[in-house]
């Protein structure tokens, strides 16, 4: 992956990697996908949508329909933010990656977790009421689960892997990789709120607790988005937000996407916090929201429907997809035009 | 920053009128324009408001070498890597943890087990060794004198003994006059930086457009401040007239912050130094005077890295060239391939005020 420049050069992991975008996507390419594919053509077992697309989870045909099925681990500091905690954005992470497959119902959750020796029980028992929690509200059941306990310094305090699953009508799932040249692309609501929220109070900024994060399950606003109109293409825009998302999709489809800057939903406090810091609220992390492309006919119906569900206020359609600069997204800022690209690596604040 | 501010800068109708504006004052020039600006954060402006699509034909703005993280040398990176390597823990500003010395970066360091750590202010990596009084931390202080004044600061507060800097702070203008010199280097006008001039005043440009007969106007960030300060470039070079002017008023003074500039003139001295890509300039690099000798980490830490030469392909890399105003980044045979902001060939990918980093990002070019 890096360039060679000695021939005793190894190669190291860096955060780089972790971080989305082009190194991650190396690193799987290169590392993991190779190895892990191919073995259920040896076992006869085939899949609908399996590893190599990539996409927030694998489809296989089971009976008359399919079964979806996905899996997160979650690390984060702080462990308790504005808005949210770990255990909240694992269950939310999960019922999401199925949601935007196209798998509103899911059928159980499972739960891993690794403490660190250390943790304060308290942290953990308000993790597992806030799982417990979330889960009610998504609908599921945490049905198996495992837990492991590490030495000092061994993981950062706590790892939450959850894995989800859900049985679809065999045509229902959505893929990360179809849109098509005309559709509209809509989000469920403003853009950046748990990654600015994250960065403001990690680097412990004031901003007066107007920043919170968005974490929370988005399968009902998937299921009525779903019975509105034909939904092409679906993400949640977690890691490296809307820009990793959009050129994610843009790039599966060889299509474009030209986007208006200012029907881009992002709050005033968002906003501001972004300038300060540096970073662009398109380009980090929600955990609440999902970017979908739309048949243009069936557009404004589906708009009209997420605006009816609970933190579907703010939805909008925000842009076109286009047979120009196929596996690119432009903005138009009102100005002039230029790229939203993939960000790369972990979003450090300005030198000044 | 009030929450409303930004707005009031941001009206594409206004945008609108100061285009045409543009439009008619070359009009009247009737030849090729070249401006310069000599900051990362006005290349971020005109790249993420895509503004040079609303530029008239024949205007060009390129970035000068306006971005300290791109600047800073080679063996300066080293010598930051060579402190880590021996069992120090190194603090920087994100924007220096990946740029390539050459060798190594300090991520890399990082990566083999040194310790690095990034903050976001000089008082942070002071904050850091009052934490942790068994270990020294050394700061790799980079920058203009934006952030050179508050180094000087911090030094001149009396930190914790187990503090130092590793000081590649740049001063500007002493730049700014080696690339007006250069010979096939035609520029026309400078924008200069608002941030760097809120410390410093305009007033230091004076000699500067003296000597050299070329107007200088300070500009904000916004766009309707980085339009309105071209415009104001224009009627100069309409006129063939040089002069200084202030567009920022609501942020810069023509004296500065007197305090801080003070400060930094007691802590830091100016001595040559090599800006990467560039020139050795005269007068241009900062080091601690003799009273703050106890804290410079090159007097504490044996730093001679090795230099066994630069990775091939930085031969091939051509960050002077753009730091000089002299090429566009898609001129380079290795942007966007070889080099990537993740896997970083030259120093201009790698910081967010970088030119090729902030090209890879919005796209330069009008024509979108
Ligand atoms: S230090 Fe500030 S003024 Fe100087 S280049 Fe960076 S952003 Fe511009
Ligand atoms: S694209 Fe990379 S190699 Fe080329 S000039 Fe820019 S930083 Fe240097």
């Amino acid at each position: 992956m890096t360039r060679d420049t000695t021939e005793s050069d190894q190669e190291f992991v860096t955060l780089a990697h972790g971080a989305g975008g082009g190194a991650m996507r190396s690193l799987l390419d290169e590392l993991v996908v190779p190895q892990f594919t191919g073995n259920g053509a040896e076992t006869g077992n085939d899949t609908l949508v399996g590893l190599p697309e990539l996409d927030d989870g694998a489809v296989h045909p089971a009976g008359e329909g399919a079964l979806v099925i996905t899996t997160d681990s979650h690390v984060v500091s702080p462990r308790f933010f504005p808005g949210g905690d770990i255990g909240r954005l694992a269950v939310a992470g999960t019922v999401n990656d199925l949601a935007v497959m196209g798998a509103t119902t899911p059928t159980a959750l499972t739960c891993s977790l690794v403490i660190e020796e250390g943790v304060p029980t308290a942290d953990v028992e308000r993790v597992i009421e806030s799982m417990a929690e979330t889960a009610r509200q998504a609908g599921v059941p945490i049905s198996t689960g495992d837990t492991k306990v590490m030495g000092n310094g061994e993981i950062d305090g706590i790892l939450i892997n959850t894995a989800g699953v859900a049985y679809v009508d065999r045509e229902q799932p959505v893929p990360d990789a179809g849109l098509e040249p005309g559709d509209s692309i809509i989000v469920s609501g403003s853009m950046g709120d748990h990654g600015i929220a994250l960065l403001a109070e990690r680097e412990g900024f004031d901003f007066t607790g107007a920043l919170e994060s968005d974490v929370a399950p988005v399968n009902d606003l998937v299921n009525v988005a779903l019975d509105a109109g034909r939904i092409t293409a679906m993400k949640d825009p977690t890691r490296g937000g809307l820009a990793n998302a959009l050129n994610e999709m843009a790039g599966k489809a060889d299509v474009g996407i030209d986007l208006t800057e200012e029907s881009i939903p992002v709050s005033g406090p968002i906003a501001s916090a972004g300038e300060v810091l540096g970073i662009d609220p398109l380009s980090v992390a929600n955990e609440g929201k999902v970017v979908m492309g739309v048949t243009p006919e069936d557009a404004e119906d589906v708009l009209a429907a997420i605006h009816t569900v609970p933190g579907g206020e703010d939805a909008a359609i925000i842009g076109q997809v286009t047979d120009d600069h196929a596996g690119r997204v432009v903005v138009d800022t009102g100005f002039g035009r230029r790229y939203l690209s993939e960000p790369e690596g972990e979003p450090l604040p300005r030198i000044c | 920053m009030s929450e409303t501010e930004p707005l009031q800068f941001r009206d594409p109708a206004q945008a609108e009128q100061l285009a045409d504006r543009l439009e008619t004052l070359m009009a009247d020039i009737d030849e090729p324009v070249s401006l310069m600006h000599v900051c990362g954060s006005h290349e971020q402006a005109i790249a993420k408001f895509g503004l040079r699509s609303m530029l008239p034909d024949g205007l060009s703005v390129r970035m000068g070498p306006g971005c300290p993280v791109c600047v800073t040398n080679m063996p300066e990176v080293d010598e930051a890597v060579a402190i880590a390597e021996q069992g120090a823990t190194v603090a920087t500003y994100g924007d220096m943890f990946r740029v390539p010395g050459t060798k190594k970066s300090l991520a890399d360091a990082r990566a083999d087990g040194a310790s690095v750590e990034v903050v976001y202010s000089a008082s942070e990596a002071v904050e850091l060794a009052a934490a942790n009084p068994e270990e020294e931390i050394v700061f790799f202080a980079t920058g203009f004198e934006t952030t050179a004044a508050p180094t000087a600061a911090i030094l001149d507060a009396d930190p914790p003994a187990n503090f130092s800097v590793l000081s590649a702070h740049k001063y500007v203008p002493p730049a700014m006059e080696v690339v007006a010199e250069m010979p096939d280097v035609d520029i026309d006008g400078f924008l200069a930086a608002g941030h760097a001039a809120t410390i410093t005043g305009y007033g230091l440009f004076e000699p500067f457009v003296e000597t050299y007969e070329l107007p200088i106007v300070v500009g904000g960030f916004e766009p309707i401040d980085v339009l309105l300060a071209i415009e104001r470039l224009l009627e100069y070079v309409r006129d063939g007239k040089a002069g200084l002017e202030n567009a920022y008023p609501r942020c810069v003074s023509k004296a500065g912050n007197e305090q801080a500039l003070e400060t930094m003139w007691d802590v830091f001295e100016t001595v040559p130094g090599e800006w990467r890509g560039i020139a050795e300039i005269p007068g241009a690099n900062l080091v601690l005077r003799d009273p703050y000798a106890e804290y410079d980490a090159r007097r504490r830490f044996d730093v001679e890295p090795v230099d066994d030469g630069p990775d091939p392909l930085t031969e091939q890399c051509i960050c002077g060239d753009i730091m000089a105003g002299k090429a566009d980044p898609d001129e380079c045979d290795l942007f966007g391939e070889e080099c990537t902001p993740s896997n970083p060939v030259g120093a201009c990918m790698v910081s967010s005020e970088g030119t090729c980093k902030i090209w890879d990002e919005y796209g330069g070019h009008p024509n979108l």
